[in-house]
């Protein structure tokens, strides 16, 4: 891509470059503020400086000895990776069906699904409150995991079926041809196809899962299942006047390295995750 | 939709003309089939759905028809409209809402500039553009409260960079009208690189022999981008309006870390928790989340009603 009516010059190089860095500068600069704050021992911890003045790990070590947030970090874990594989997998079958099937009320079902992912929480948070009460689900992991995959499989059905959209179907019929079984047709062609979008869309539902603050806050009351982001809102450190800032800190990067690591190796497939059923829709 | 099915059956259909009844018969046997394993395949998706989505919001206009507050559980009966009454005669539900309109336009209209200038940066920069879209997803994907916290230590007087060389020392978030800035920026970071990838996207469908073409005829930058890639452009761009004005119309994460609704500065969501979870106002709260669900319906119906089928969701079976 030359760009429009002119060689690649190294000042346009430059020019973009600068550009380039702009752009890195404003994705970083809150995250490595955090990151700052992290490692910043109790004493130069408001003096305001960008970079820590002394370095530190006691705020690590702090937050990993406390059951509050390893209890956190635990439920996190666990509550959105048990929704990530659910919606995935009724996920994937649904989109499959709307991708390659004809059957009555597919439209109603991708209508009824847009509006869910379009709906605003809040208004599910109330019923929710009540009725988890009555069911006994209330401050229970289930009862996050639940209105986790709600919404999140409208996300994995939206996704999936863009991807599966574009999947050429005709290899299964002609490896069939070839003497392959359903079975072989199904391993070796088309599930090796379907893979990466499946993967892609685990990623953009943990994302989804692992961000949530809302239904945590509200659906929990006890360390038995609340997730990291509400329980750093619930940091006061160890006495009423020690500042949790420096807990907080540490807590909210620790939570932060799954999402950096997955935009450093799937960068791509992010990309195209979140592109996808934006442009046909 | 079943490019490969109908291609089948068109082919099946094309080759034995005068077996036609019997074809016919096998063919519908065979549809059968095909929905039957279409409904099921959707049936978990759909139960789940209905189940925690539809029945709840069922349920909710139910309770908000009830005097229900749960530190008076006795008290509790049916009351009409006289939540929706109360709700709608509250000034703090007025300000809230208001608080709500201003943070969702002026953040979204930000947004779709600078998510416009990401986008075109994303998408034609000579070099490291690998760093670039790594680096803008960082935003999208950090925990909304993380980043806020984030925010809310840099705008703390004494204990962040902000609060002393842009704000000269004065505690901005204990007041109402630079809270409301700092929450909207706070919200700007996180959401605009999502808007320059919706808007990418779009990007991506702008022919380049267009651009060529255009720019050989003398057009200016500035009038490829307005006569060229904005219509191309237009289905995406709406699609990203819609998806961020609902998204930023529900505001919450941002709100409760920086300001927890203090000053006037809550949000719809905000009061609704508030009323909910701290008030333990089962009818109000509900009644307030049917009037969010509304207002919703409300945007989303004017977007669809403006800008025809462009929006998503006014066609959304009919992709192929």
């Amino acid at each position: 891509m030359a760009g429009i009516g002119g060689a690649v010059t190294t000042g346009r190089k430059a020019r973009w470059t600068v550009l380039n860095v702009l752009v890195v500068a404003y994705a970083l600069f809150p995250v490595l503020w955090i990151v700052s704050l992290s490692f910043k021992t109790k004493e130069t911890l408001g003096d305001g400086n960008f970079i820590p003045r002394a370095w530190t790990f006691d705020n690590y070590a702090a937050i990993f000895s406390t059951t509050e947030f390893v209890r956190a970090l635990v439920n996190s874990i666990g509550i959105a990776l048990i929704a990530t594989a659910v919606a995935v997998v009724f996920g994937t079958m649904a989109a499959y069906a709307i991708a390659r099937l004809d059957f009555p009320g597919k439209r109603l079902l991708v209508g009824v699904s847009l509006l869910i992912a379009m709906f605003p929480q809040i208004s599910l948070v109330s019923p929710l409150f009540e009725i988890e009460r009555g069911l006994g689900l209330f401050d229970t992991w289930l009862g996050l995991i639940l209105p986790y995959i709600t919404f999140a499989l409208p996300l994995a059905i939206y996704t999936l079926s863009a991807f599966f959209r574009e999947i050429p179907w005709e290899l299964e019929k002609a490896a069939k041809m070839d003497g392959a079984t359903p079975g072989q047709a199904f391993r070796r062609v088309i599930a090796p196809l379907a893979a990466p979008g499946v993967f892609t869309t685990a990623i953009l539902v943990f994302i989804f899962c692992w961000n949530d603050f809302l239904f945590a806050i509200s659906l929990t009351s006890t360390e038995s299942s609340r997730t990291v982001p509400v329980a750093l809102s619930f940091f006061t450190g160890g006495s009423q006047f020690e500042d949790p800032t420096g807990s907080i800190a540490a807590a909210a990067v620790v939570i932060t390295i799954p999402i950096i690591l997955f935009v450093l190796f799937f960068q791509r497939r992010i990309v195209a995750g979140l592109t996808s059923g934006a442009v046909k829709g | 939709m079943s490019h490969a099915l109908n291609d089948e059956t068109a082919v099946a259909v094309a080759a034995k003309p005068k077996l036609s009844p019997k074809a016919k018969a096998a063919l519908s046997e065979g549809k059968k089939a095909e929905r039957r394993l279409g409904l099921l395949l959707c049936a978990p998706a759909i139960l789940i759905m209905a189940a925690v989505a539809g029945w709840p919001i069922i349920y909710s206009i139910w309770l908000s028809l009830q005097r229900y507050d749960l530190k008076f559980p006795d008290r509790t009966e049916f009351v009409g409209l006289d939540n929706y009454i109360t709700v709608l005669s509250n000034p703090y539900w007025w300000n809230a809402m208001w608080v709500t309109v201003l943070i969702t336009v002026v953040s979204v209209a930000i947004e779709l500039v600078l998510g416009m200038a990401l986008a075109l940066i994303m998408h034609r920069t000579l070099v490291g553009r690998g760093i670039v879209r790594t680096s803008t997803l960082i935003p999208y994907g950090i925990v909304t409260v993380v980043a806020a916290f984030s925010w809310r230590y840099a705008w703390t007087p004494g204990t962040g960079y902000l609060a002393e060389t842009v704000a000269g020392g004065d505690p901005v978030l204990t007041e109402k009208l630079p809270a409301i800035m700092v929450v909207t920026l706070a919200e700007i970071w996180k959401t605009t690189p999502f808007m320059a990838l919706l808007l990418m996207a779009g990007l991506a469908l702008v022919p380049e022999d267009l651009l060529k073409a255009a720019a050989m005829d003398g057009a200016t930058a500035w009038q490829r981008f307005t006569k060229v890639m904005v219509p191309v452009m237009k289905p995406a761009i709406l699609v990203a309006l819609l998806f961020r004005t609902l998204d930023a119309f529900r505001i919450f994460d941002n709100l409760f870390v920086l300001t927890a609704g203090s000053q006037g500065t809550s949000s719809v969501s905000m009061l609704t928790y508030n009323n909910l979870i701290k008030g333990l106002n089962l009818g109000i709260g509900s009644t307030m989340s049917v009037l969010i669900f509304i207002a919703v319906a409300i945007i989303a119906f004017v977007f669809v009603k403006l800008f025809g089928t462009a929006a998503p969701g006014s066609d959304g079976g009919g992709r192929r």
